[in-house]
């Protein structure tokens, strides 16, 4: 059974966690849409790290782990936003798997 | 630190068992178990390339796979070992690791 | 004994974990299998490495495009591996020049080591996957 996230009068299809089926289903409505499911409306801190996961998969084929994009983004962005406190605030449901997943990627792999 | 590698594939068909031998170190164990038994019968490239080895290496065949194939030990190059499965478990608890080639 | 003071005090132990590759990518699933193992054990803090042996040194030769088979090309995520704190690469060498290969073709930078060396640094192992 597939579930689905709705866009304005269309819906595309999620895994049972929530993950896109089709990584080419995505773009930033599917994002916002799936924000508002939980609840979130994202500001631009939170594409910061979308873009960050995005440009992050299409250059290594692979949505990294937690301590991996917290590094990585203390490199690319600073350490006052590469701390697990800044990004747990951005994306409480955990910064990997909920901003992966808003960013249209696969779940981590590594991420337990 | 003697390490047990394991190879199960015909060495007719695969490399395995060369590869197995090359990177193997002396005191290492060999286990031929499954296709990889035909490599270690008499008058076979891989029976006689073995032979040469047995003097720094352990040389190991698993006795059902052979007799599942029709062969007997004696059809079996001299210097290797013909175990049973009691065999095989003693040997994975005598060596440090058990390095499968597959 | 200490190993087992250790664990009694919940000291993680970090072993040595080693997967060998020996096959070519695409044709079959084990190297991208391996390759999610070793981001797996990455996560629990072990001592990875990552060998290439025989036809598995094509996984990491440089410049492919798999779009038209159809498959997802994983070979950048090779180039990831350093952002996982895998450091350890090698190759051996007489399986790189039986393909008519270099250092320079791959993808990654590596530590060519020779069967001798190779086979030394397996045996100081605490486990070995193979793929």
């Amino acid at each position: 059974m597939t579930a689905a996230v709705a866009i304005k009068d269309s819906e595309v299809a999620v895994d049972e966690e929530g993950y896109l089926v089709n990584l080419a289903d995505w773009n930033e409505e599917v994002a916002n849409a799936m924000a508002a499911e939980d609840n979130i409306a994202l500001t631009e801190n939170h594409w910061e790290v979308i873009n960050f996961l995005r440009d992050y998969y299409a250059e290594y084929q692979v949505a990294p782990a937690i301590r991996v994009l917290t590094k990585a983004i203390g490199k690319k962005l600073g350490p006052e936003k590469g701390n697990s406190k800044y990004l747990y605030e951005l994306f409480p449901y955990g910064p990997a798997k909920q901003a992966c997943r808003y960013a249209g990627l696969p779940k981590p792999t590594g991420c337990i | 630190m003697a390490v047990l590698h394991t190879t199960n594939k015909s060495p007719m068909q695969t490399r395995d068992l060369e590869s197995c031998l090359r990177l193997s170190r002396p005191g290492s164990g060999i286990l031929l178990m499954e296709d990889a038994v035909y490599g270690a019968l008499k008058e076979t490239a891989a029976g006689t390339m073995l032979s040469k080895t047995t003097k720094d290496k352990r040389i190991y065949v698993l006795g059902p796979d052979l007799a599942a194939r029709g062969f007997t030990p004696e059809e079996v190059v001299p210097g290797v070992e013909v175990v049973d499965y009691g065999g095989f478990v003693d040997l994975a608890v005598k060596y440090h690791h058990v390095q499968a080639w597959v | 004994m200490s190993d087992t003071q250790d664990e009694g005090r919940g000291i993680p132990k970090v072993k040595r974990f080693m997967l060998v590759n020996r096959k070519a990518p695409y044709g079959t699933i084990y190297a991208l299998e391996a390759l999610e193992v070793v981001l797996i054990a990455a996560a629990f803090d072990q001592d990875v490495s990552l060998v290439f042996v025989d036809d598995g040194v094509y996984q990491i030769r440089k410049g492919q495009q798999t779009k038209d088979i159809g498959q997802k090309n994983f070979s950048p995520t090779y180039r990831a591996l350093g952002d996982y704190d895998i450091e350890k690469l090698y190759v051996e060498r007489e399986s790189l020049e039986a393909r008519g290969l270099a250092a320079d073709d791959l993808l990654v930078p590596v530590q060519v080591l020779g069967a001798v060396e190779l086979g030394a640094l397996m045996d100081e192992q605490d486990v070995v996957f193979s793929f």
